[in-house]
């Protein structure tokens, strides 16, 4: 057929338009499929890179173009904010903690998603379920936690006299002053910031008995002998053992410092060992030889209540105003899968655990450094703020307004442990039974 | 007989008929004659501008203000609830505090330096203008960034200030520029009157340029000294500025959020939060809207007396 011989009917066929006209709705890619994912900046860069590099194989999967951006962790709330409130924004965002309780409203559910995921992998560890679910609805995808442990400096704790790392608080105390007094501090933030801080504080609540609600989670229970006591060892600790510069840090500071040979021990993620060990070149120890082969690792030590962990776990909603919620989900149920899930969970090198028990039994941890195997199976012991009640929207609020963590920062400013604790349970009483 | 009327041709009549555009160009010109309506016209782009950009978001923040809104949750009247919560909250006591203190000595700072800098300035040196030119780079920096370089200088491990100072002996251990709140509160209003100073002093400047120099002679003839003819002479003359510059000034660092969030975020232990800093928390980090609205809604009251008294200073100072 010719050009002048072609006919209104043909050109619609051949320019595909009668399609169009026929299902009343634009294709995938010209009604805009585009899909935004927002991510914290990974504190191992190269997960990011993997996350990057997977994306161009998740458009041609899902025939979507798919826009991957990271952001600093503590902007994640105040971005995911401004999103709901706009109506527009980021389709998934990365969540944290127990935030689905948080934006509840905000989000769509998962559960589709989710289950199946749980039920591929095996089930999910204990922790997700109250981060993640609201009235028995998934509100947010697992993806990962972040286990923590004490990184230290194997032969400073050896020439203080430690054969292993203290398996209690007051070990450590004796352990560290005199670490201290050798210019060799121990390094924790009491700062505003989202995780040192917290899995820090939390933890060393818990081990001293002390709790912030009771079982139900609206009467709170802080007021006790167990957090006086806390805060106490505390304002000790920190004189006697810590570097006091520890009040203004963020999350970033106690690796700057570990890797400057500036203290010799700091709650975080395997980051610190990480890092170390793929820059050894440039990160080395005051005999020049790379820093990591002198790191270990160790969980953080028993008060008279018990030993605790507060992980961070991330987990990926779906925004209630998205355009794209089918795509969303099919693009987190192709993220999960193995194939995919395995390259970034490979390329973290222990630093975040799985969703699942599955992932503890991934080749990947047989090939780690000593000093990574320990985090194999963190996520199987790890409790959520709010305790001993349900993680809930009020949790958030008295964790994101740093209660817990300013009660230890006031603590150790000089305020009194007893007017430290009575401070920290009437904000908290605002919060939980208002 | 008929007398040819002017304009006329062979005693013919020509009537001048109406072009045909000509009725609507008479009612544009009406229109733009009217001076309500051209006024209303030409206001209008403004109106909506500040009708878009500052009520509609300011009666926003007020019904904020008087709800229970939370994020991604539909907000319902509560009334001053949520005022009454935020006063009887004691982060919002300290940071109400904070926010008197840092206003207070940051614009006394700001003031008695952009004074003596403008003073300086206004003589007659080599590089005169560069130097005016370098003066205001504090001024156009973007404040993140100034601020983030500070936040290195006192960072508490590697502050390079306290590098200095253990080097050439002045200290033994290190300051807590930033880990200690009273350190903290001091460090932010000295990064605040470094970064607001410039503004101060390119207005005083400004100001002293339009004292006429024979008023400073006649004072000299008279045997009036350095600090007389400031005081006589000078300071009445720069009043009007000086205090528009004050009021800005305090409007600024009053509500003053970027230089607090990243250099200490509000800690150690709320003792470096502000009114704007706090609410943010509040607001947008925490998600609690409403409350976050009725905490930065705090500042209102005292901005509107400080614009108050400005201009009924003003207005005084017209009149006299």
């Amino acid at each position: 057929m010719d050009v002048k011989s072609m006919d209104r009917r043909y050109f619609l066929k051949i320019t595909g338009i009668a399609g169009i006209l026929a299902a009343r709705q634009a294709p995938a890619f010209a009604q805009g499929s585009t899909l935004h994912w927002v991510r914290w900046v990974d504190f191992i860069p190269e997960s990011d890179l993997e996350l990057k590099r997977q994306m161009p194989e998740a458009e041609k999967a899902l025939g979507a173009k798919i826009q991957f951006e990271t952001i600093n962790a503590n902007d994640l709330q105040p971005r995911i904010t401004a999103a709901v409130q706009s109506g527009s924004g980021a389709d998934i965002f990365n969540f944290q903690y127990n935030w689905p309780h948080l934006y509840q409203n905000a989000v769509i559910d998962v559960s589709e998603v989710a289950s199946a995921l749980s039920k591929a992998e095996g089930g999910f560890y204990e922790v997700w379920a109250p981060s993640c679910q609201v009235n028995g609805k998934w509100l947010s995808v697992p993806h990962s936690i972040v286990g923590n442990a004490v990184a230290y400096r194997k032969s400073w704790l050896k020439e203080a006299g430690a054969s292993h790392y203290p398996k209690t608080w007051d070990e450590a105390r004796k352990l560290f002053a005199g670490l201290k007094k050798k210019g060799k501090p121990y390094g924790q933030t009491l700062g505003h910031t989202f995780g040192d801080a917290p899995t820090f504080t939390y933890p060393m609540t818990w081990a001293f008995g002390a709790a912030e609600t009771d079982k139900s989670g609206k009467k709170v229970v802080l007021q006790s002998k167990g957090a006086v006591e806390a805060v106490k060892f505390m304002q000790g600790f920190w004189k006697e053992c810590c570097d006091e510069g520890g009040l203004a840090w963020d999350d970033t500071n106690n690796n700057r410092a570990f890797h400057a040979g500036e203290i010799s021990a700091t709650l975080n993620g395997a980051s610190i060992y990480i890092v170390a060990k793929r820059q050894k070149d440039k990160i080395k120890d005051e005999k020049g030889e790379p820093l990591f082969q002198d790191i270990d690792h160790a969980p953080l030590p028993a008060g008279p209540a018990g030993g605790y962990l507060l992980f961070l776990n991330q987990s990926h909603a779906v925004m209630r105003y998205s355009k794209n919620p089918k795509l969303a989900k099919d693009f987190l149920t192709w993220l999960h899968k193995p194939e995919n899930y395995g390259k970034w969970f490979a390329s973290q090198e222990g630093y975040s655990v799985g969703s699942t028990h599955k992932w503890e039994n991934d080749p990947m941890w047989g090939k780690l450094d000593e000093p990574l195997k320990m985090f194999r199976t963190a996520a199987r012991n790890t409790r959520l703020f709010g305790y001993a009640g349900p993680s809930t929207a009020k949790a958030t609020e008295a964790f994101t307004k740093y209660i817990i963590t300013d009660m230890y920062a006031k603590g150790v400013q000089g305020m009194s442990a007893e007017d430290a604790v009575k401070w920290a349970e009437g904000e908290l009483k605002k919060v939980y039974e208002a | 007989m008929k007398k040819p009327i002017a304009g006329g041709t062979n005693g013919a009549v020509v009537v001048a008929l109406p072009h045909p555009g000509t009725r609507r160009a008479r009612g544009l010109t009406r229109f733009l004659e009217s001076e309500r309506l051209l006024a209303s016209l030409l206001l209008a782009p403004t109106v909506v501008l500040l009708g878009t950009f500052i009520a509609y978001p300011f009666v926003s923040g007020v019904w904020l203000s008087l709800s229970d809104t939370s994020v991604g949750n539909v907000g319902h009247f509560v009334g001053l609830k949520n005022f009454a919560k935020a006063w009887d909250d004691s982060i919002f006591q300290q940071a109400f505090r904070n926010t008197f203190f840092y206003t207070f000595w940051a614009t006394i700072f700001k003031l008695a330096l952009g004074m003596w800098l403008a003073l300086l300035l206004n003589r007659s040196f080599r590089g005169k203008r560069l130097v005016r030119a370098s003066m205001l780079l504090p001024f156009i920096i973007p404040t993140v960034l100034s601020t983030f370089a500070w936040r290195w200088m006192f960072d508490p491990t590697f502050s390079v200030l306290n590098w200095l100072l253990f080097r050439t002996g002045f200290i033994v251990n290190k300051i807590p520029f930033l880990s200690d709140g009273v350190y903290g509160m001091w460090c932010a209003i000295v990064v605040n009157t470094w970064r607001g100073m410039p503004f101060f002093a390119i207005t005083l400047l400004a100001g002293l340029q339009t004292i006429n120099p024979d008023l400073h002679e006649a004072a000299s003839l008279d045997g009036a000294n350095g600090w007389q003819r400031f005081w006589h002479v000078t300071w009445p003359l720069l009043k009007p500025v000086t205090l528009v510059v004050v009021v800005f000034s305090i409007i600024q660092t009053f509500s003053d959020f970027q230089l607090i969030y990243v250099l200490t975020g509000g800690g150690p232990a709320n003792a470096t939060h502000l009114l704007a800093t706090y609410a943010y928390q509040v607001g947008v980090a925490t998600g609690l809207l409403g409350e976050g609205a009725a905490i930065s809604l705090f500042m209102l009251p005292v901005l509107f007396v400080v614009v108050w008294v400005q201009l009924r200073y003003l207005r005084r100072l017209e009149g006299a």
